[in-house]
């Protein structure tokens, strides 16, 4: 037995995750999902990388107030990740670019790359979830 | 008879707001909420579909959805007009029917 | 169960975390941890007020790894790992911590 204080050492290989954000926020319990089970999952070590794009673009933009439709705005949390050794966060520039939306838009720093950029980071993945 | 529609979808993701677009005779009056307020902000791919819309129908957004998704600032499809909720219950009582394009 | 907060009446939910954040005021702290027998020192208002401060930025609690390493930095090598952490809060720091601050508990967090 180990101390509670002690780390456990988590055992087994690392492998790379990819989580496919698609859908806008609020709308749908999606985004609010894929960002709770990042938060979990971010005390397992893996490599995690979290791809942004068609309306999921939307759950990264700047100023959401949420007051008023009584819904808890959840976009501070993405800034969080980075605390959570969650660091590479990348956005579909088409995505962007089709909804009006440069980089500037979004409340954390991301890499912006090409749909054929996306689709190759894609292929390099051990595990997709997507929500 | 004027209806009222509503259209809570994205329409980069779903079809609700051409069906809708393509139901609504003229004078009715279409209110985008949730999701589907994104149509309502210029500078997108899918703005012509509302731009053309103007003209036909009179076109409204809720502000709450709006400022909920951070598109509060964003610069909205010239002609459409932001309600808040009462504006909202104002034009369910304006109208004789409402219909949700889901 | 409810707690008693000079004169007024504060909802928890099953384990004793505040139902709404607003409520919260240092006393909430105080009686929470008489409860558990822990009388709070500045060590602990340092935690506490930490958790706060990371709450209203991330609006998250931090796991506790990510507390750890965050009080580190802020406040410290000595103060930035499990074992000082655990001597405050022997109920795991993250929850404890947390319920004292009137946060919401961790997401998936000791």
């Amino acid at each position: 037995m180990s101390e509670p204080w002690e780390d456990d050492e988590l055992e087994g290989p690392v492998r790379k995750f990819m989580y496919v954000n698609r859908k806008a926020p609020y709308g749908t319990i999606y985004a609010l999902e894929s960002l709770e089970v990042v938060l979990i999952a971010a005390a397992f070590e893996q490599d995690v990388t979290l791809a942004f794009l068609d309306d999921g673009v939307y759950q990264i933009v700047k100023g959401q107030d949420t007051e008023e439709i009584g819904v808890k705005n959840f976009s501070p949390i993405y800034r969080a990740l980075e605390g959570y050794d969650v660091e590479k966060l990348f956005v579909e520039k088409e995505s962007l670019e089709s909804r009006g939306l440069t980089a500037d838009d979004l409340v954390v720093p991301v890499e912006v790359i090409s749909r054929e950029q996306m689709a190759d980071l894609m292929e390099e993945q051990e595990v997709i979830l997507s929500f | 008879m004027a209806m009222l529609h509503t259209v809570n979808k994205s329409p980069f993701e779903r079809r609700s707001l051409d069906s809708c677009l393509r139901h609504a005779v003229k004078g009715s009056a279409i209110l985008l909420i949730e999701d589907g307020i994104y149509a309502a902000i210029d500078g997108t791919v899918v703005a012509e579909k509302i731009k053309s819309a103007v003209g036909d129908h009179k076109v409204y957004v809720l502000g709450p959805d709006l400022k909920a998704r951070g598109m509060g600032d964003h610069k909205l499809v010239d002609g459409i007009e932001t309600v808040d909720y009462a504006g909202f219950v104002d034009l369910v009582t304006e109208y004789d029917k409402v219909q949700s394009w889901l | 169960m409810p707690i008693e907060v000079n004169g007024k009446t504060l909802e928890t939910d099953e384990e004793g975390y505040l139902a709404n954040l607003n409520e919260w005021e240092p006393e909430v702290a105080t009686i929470m941890a008489k409860e558990d027998g822990t009388e709070l020192t500045d060590a602990h208002w340092e935690v506490i007020n930490f958790l706060r401060e990371y709450y209203d930025e991330y609006q998250i609690a931090p796991a506790v790894r990510v507390l750890t390493k965050a009080i580190g930095k802020k406040l410290g090598k000595d103060k930035g790992n499990s074992k000082y952490l655990y001597e405050l809060f022997p109920y795991g720091p993250a929850k404890q911590a947390c319920k004292y601050a009137g946060l919401p508990k961790p997401t998936g967090c000791v």
